[in-house]
C-alpha cells in the first residue's frame, strides 16, 4: 500500500497545448494518503478516467510527476508499478475457470502455488465466488464476471494501489449496493489505497472517505463527504453533490446585505469581510436542506424573503417544494409532514449556511 | 391454439425450391445417375450397380493422387494458418498503415485464379521468370517443370501466396474486436506476451479461425485451376492432385461412369471432413461452458 503524490500534474492529449482549454486535466497538486479510499467524482468529460489512467500508467502525463511512496513512477508501466485496476466493463479470461481467472495475477509473479490457492479462496469467499471456481468463466453473466474481475483487483495483497474506473457501471442496482458494501468491507479489513472512479454520487459519498470532485479538467474539491455537502469550495460541487443539489442565485452586496432580484438576504460579517475583496461575478448559494418555508396567514416577511410556491414534491421521506421570486427558482427540502398553505410563503436563509461565491469559487 | 391452414403458402416456397434445383440437385443427380449406368447413347445404357465405385477404389492412380492431395492440403493448412495468425498480430491496430496493408494483403485475393497460375508460371521459369532465374543465379538448380520437389514447392508457394492473406484478415477482424481494457487488464495482471495471446487473442480468434480453417481445406482440397496452369499436374504425375486426376478421367478419356462415381466420392469425402472438424470444435467449446 502507497501514499500517491500527485506533483504538478497536468496533462493534455495535444502535443502543443496552448490554452488552458488544451488540457484534460489542468495542473494540480495532491497527496492521497496510505490506506485511503478515495472517489474521483465527476460529470463525463471531466478527466477523472484520464487522472486515473495517469495514476495506474496507462498514460504518461505529458507535465509533472506522479509518485508512489515518494518514489517517481511517472515513467513506469502499468505492470511496473504494483497496482491493480478494475475496468469499466468485465475483463475476464473466457477460456480459464474462475478459480484461474482469479490466480491470474498471483501465477503471472510467480507465488507459490499454496499462497495462491490461500488467496484466491479468501477473496473468492468475500465475494460470494466460492461455489463458482470451477466454472468456466465464459459462460457466468455480467454481474459475475465483473465480480471476478474485482476479485482479481483485490487478489493481490503487496500491490500499491487498487483502481476502480466505474466499475458497477452494468451491474445491476440491487447487486451494486451489496457489491459496495463489499468493498468497503474489504476495504476495513485490509486497508489498501483505492481510487475508485464513478459519476455516481452515491457511490462515491457511500465508498470513500475523501471525495475528489472533478470538473472541466479541474479538482475543485477535495474532502470527506461531509466536507462536501456543508462547504461547496465550488458552486460546481454545491450543484453536483446533493439531491436536489445547492441553489445557486446571482447576487449585487450593498449595503452590508446580498440582493436578489430586489430582495435584501441578511449577511453575517465574515460574509461582507471576505467578499469585499472580491471583483469577479458574486453568485449566493444554499442547500435546500438549510432553507425554511413558512407559509400561512400572518406570516412576517421581516428578515424573510417572500415566495411564490410553484410546486411540491412529495417523495415519501421529504417534500421538496419549487419556490420562484424575481427571476430564481429555489428549492426547499422540507419535512416529511410539513403542511403548506396556499400559494405564497416567506423563505428564510439561514446565514451561517449561506454561501458567497465568486467566479464560481467559495469565498466565505 | 388452432394451427393455420393455408397451402398456398407452398407457392411462395417454389422459386427457391427451383433454383435450388436446378443449381444443385439436378446437376447432382445426373452425377448419380451415370455413376450407376454405363451409358453409350440416351437408348442404349445399362444399369452395372456399384462397378464402377469399385473400379474407381480399387484404382492405384486415385489412391496416389489421393495421398498427394492429403499432403497438399495438410502442408497449405500447416504452413497458411500460423502464417495467418502471425501476419495478422504484427499488423498495426490504427494510423494510415491499416488501410495500405489491408488493400496489399487484398490483392492476391482479387486476382482469377487462372491468373494467379500464369503468373507463378512465369515468374518461376529458369529463363525468362524473376524468381526461377534469381534461384538459379545462386547456384541452386531449380526448375520445377522438371523436377517434382521444385514443382511441389513453386505450388504450395503460390498457394501460400494466394490464400494467406484470407486467414490473415479473418484473424485480423477477431482482434479488432477486443477491446483495448482486455490488454491493459493483461498489462496489469502481469501477463507475458505469450499468455495475452494464448488466454486473449486466441480464444477471440477461435470462431473465425474456424471459418478460416474450412474454407482452406475445402479450396485446397478441390484445388485445379492453378496447378493445372503452373505446372499441368506434373513433372509426371508429381502435382496432380484429385479434381485434376478427375478431369482427366472425365474429359480426357472419356469415361464419365467411373468419373461420376469418384466425384461422388470426392464430394463425400470433403462433407465427412468439414463435418467431423465442425462437430468437434463446436463440441470442445460447448463442453468448455460446462
Amino acid at each position: 500500500m502507497a501514499r500517491i503524490d500527485l506533483k504538478s500534474l497536468a496533462h493534455s492529449y495535444f502535443p502543443d497545448p496552448k490554452s488552458d482549454e488544451d488540457y484534460a486535466l489542468r495542473r494540480m497538486e495532491h497527496v492521497w494518503e496510505d490506506g485511503g479510499a478515495y472517489a474521483l467524482l465527476g460529470p463525463s468529460g471531466c478527466g477523472k478516467t484520464t487522472l486515473l489512467n495517469i495514476i495506474s500508467g496507462l498514460l504518461t502525463p505529458s507535465e509533472g510527476q506522479v509518485l508512489f511512496d515518494g518514489k517517481d513512477v511517472t515513467k513506469l508501466a502499468p505492470e511496473e508499478r504494483n497496482i491493480a485496476q478494475v475496468f469499466q466493463f468485465p475483463v475476464i479470461y473466457d477460456t480459464m475457470t474462475v478459480y484461474e481467472n482469479l490466480a491470474f495475477p498471483l501465477r503471472n509473479r510467480g507465488v507459490d502455488s499454496k499462497r495462491v490457492d490461500e488467496r484466491v479462496r479468501e477473496i473468492a469467499g468475500m465475494l460470494d465466488l466460492s461455489g463458482k471456481l470451477k466454472q468456466k468463466a465464459r459462460g457466468l453473466g455480467a454481474d459475475e464476471k465483473q465480480t471476478i474481475s474485482l476479485g482479481r483487483g483485490l487478489v493481490r495483497d503487496d500491490v500499491s494501489a487498487i483502481l476502480f474506473d466505474e466499475p458497477l457501471t452494468v451491474i445491476d442496482p440491487h447487486l451494486k449496493w451489496v457489491l459496495r458494501r463489499k468493498l468497503k468491507e474489504i476495504h476495513n479489513k485490509l486497508r489498501p489505497t483505492m481510487v475508485y472512479v464513478t459519476h455516481d454520487q452515491v457511490e462515491a459519498l457511500t465508498f470513500a472517505d475523501k471525495v475528489v470532485v472533478m470538473y472541466g479538467g479541474k479538482v475543485v474539491q477535495l474532502g470527506t463527504p461531509q466536507e462536501l455537502f456543508e462547504n461547496p469550495a465550488h458552486t460546481f460541487v454545491g450543484y453536483f453533490i446533493g439531491s436536489p443539489g445547492m441553489n445557486i442565485m446571482d447576487c449585487k452586496i450593498d449595503d452590508g446585505a446580498a440582493w436578489i432580484d430586489g430582495q435584501r438576504i441578511a449577511l453575517s460579517d465574515r460574509h461582507l469581510d471576505a467578499v469585499a475583496k472580491q471583483t469577479g461575478k458574486i453568485e449566493l448559494g444554499i442547500r435546500p436542506e438549510f432553507l425554511k418555508l413558512e407559509t400561512g396567514d400572518g406570516v412576517s416577511s421581516d428578515n424573510g424573503v417572500p415566495v411564490n410556491i410553484t410546486k411540491v414534491e412529495d417523495l415519501g421521506q421529504f417534500k421538496i417544494a419549487t419556490t420562484r421570486f424575481g427571476s430564481s427558482d429555489i428549492k426547499v427540502k422540507l419535512g416529511e409532514d410539513t403542511q403548506i398553505t396556499g400559494q405564497s410563503g416567506v423563505l428564510r436563509f439561514a446565514p451561517e449556511w449561506t454561501k458567497l461565491y465568486a467566479d464560481s469559487q467559495l469565498v466565505a | 391454439m388452432n394451427k393455420i391452414t393455408n397451402n398456398k403458402a407452398w407457392f411462395l416456397v417454389l422459386p427457391v425450391f427451383f433454383i435450388v434445383a436446378i443449381s444443385a440437385i439436378i446437376p447432382l443427380m445426373t452425377v448419380v445417375n451415370y455413376s450407376v449406368q454405363d451409358i453409350f447413347d440416351p437408348q442404349t445404357r445399362f444399369f452395372v450397380g456399384t462397378e464402377w465405385f469399385e473400379q474407381v477404389l480399387a484404382d492405384r492412380r486415385l489412391h496416389d493422387a489421393l495421398i498427394r492431395q492429403i499432403i497438399y492440403t495438410l502442408s497449405v493448412l500447416l504452413i497458411e494458418v500460423p502464417l495467418g495468425i502471425a501476419v495478422a498480430l504484427t499488423l498495426p491496430r490504427k494510423g494510415w498503415g491499416v488501410s495500405a496493408s489491408m488493400v496489399l494483403l487484398a490483392l492476391p485475393l482479387l486476382i482469377p485464379w487462372n491468373v494467379v497460375g500464369t503468373i507463378w508460371q512465369i515468374f518461376g521459369r529458369a529463363d525468362i521468370g524473376l524468381g526461377g532465374y534469381v534461384i538459379n543465379m545462386l547456384g541452386i538448380d531449380y526448375n520445377y517443370a522438371q523436377n517434382p520437389m521444385d514443382a511441389w514447392i513453386t505450388v504450395l508457394v503460390m498457394d501460400v501466396w494466394h490464400w494467406t492473406s484470407l486467414i490473415v484478415l479473418l484473424c485480423y477482424a477477431g482482434l479488432r474486436s477486443i477491446p483495448d481494457a482486455y490488454y491493459q487488464a493483461a498489462k496489469i495482471d502481469g501477463a507475458s506476451n505469450w499468455a495475452v495471446f494464448r488466454f486473449i487473442q486466441l480464444p477471440k480468434m477461435q470462431s473465425v479461425l474456424v471459418i478460416g480453417v474450412l474454407l482452406r481445406f475445402m479450396d485446397s482440397f478441390m484445388i485445379y485451376t492453378e496447378p493445372f496452369v503452373l505446372t499441368g499436374g506434373g513433372p509426371g504425375t508429381a502435382t496432380t492432385f484429385l479434381s485434376q486426376f478427375l478431369v482427366t478421367i472425365a474429359v480426357g478419356q472419356f469415361d464419365l461412369g467411373p468419373a461420376a462415381a469418384f466425384s461422388l466420392i470426392y464430394f463425400l469425402i470433403i462433407l465427412l471432413v468439414c463435418w467431423v472438424f465442425y462437430t468437434v470444435v463446436m463440441n470442445a467449446g460447448k463442453r468448455e461452458e460446462q
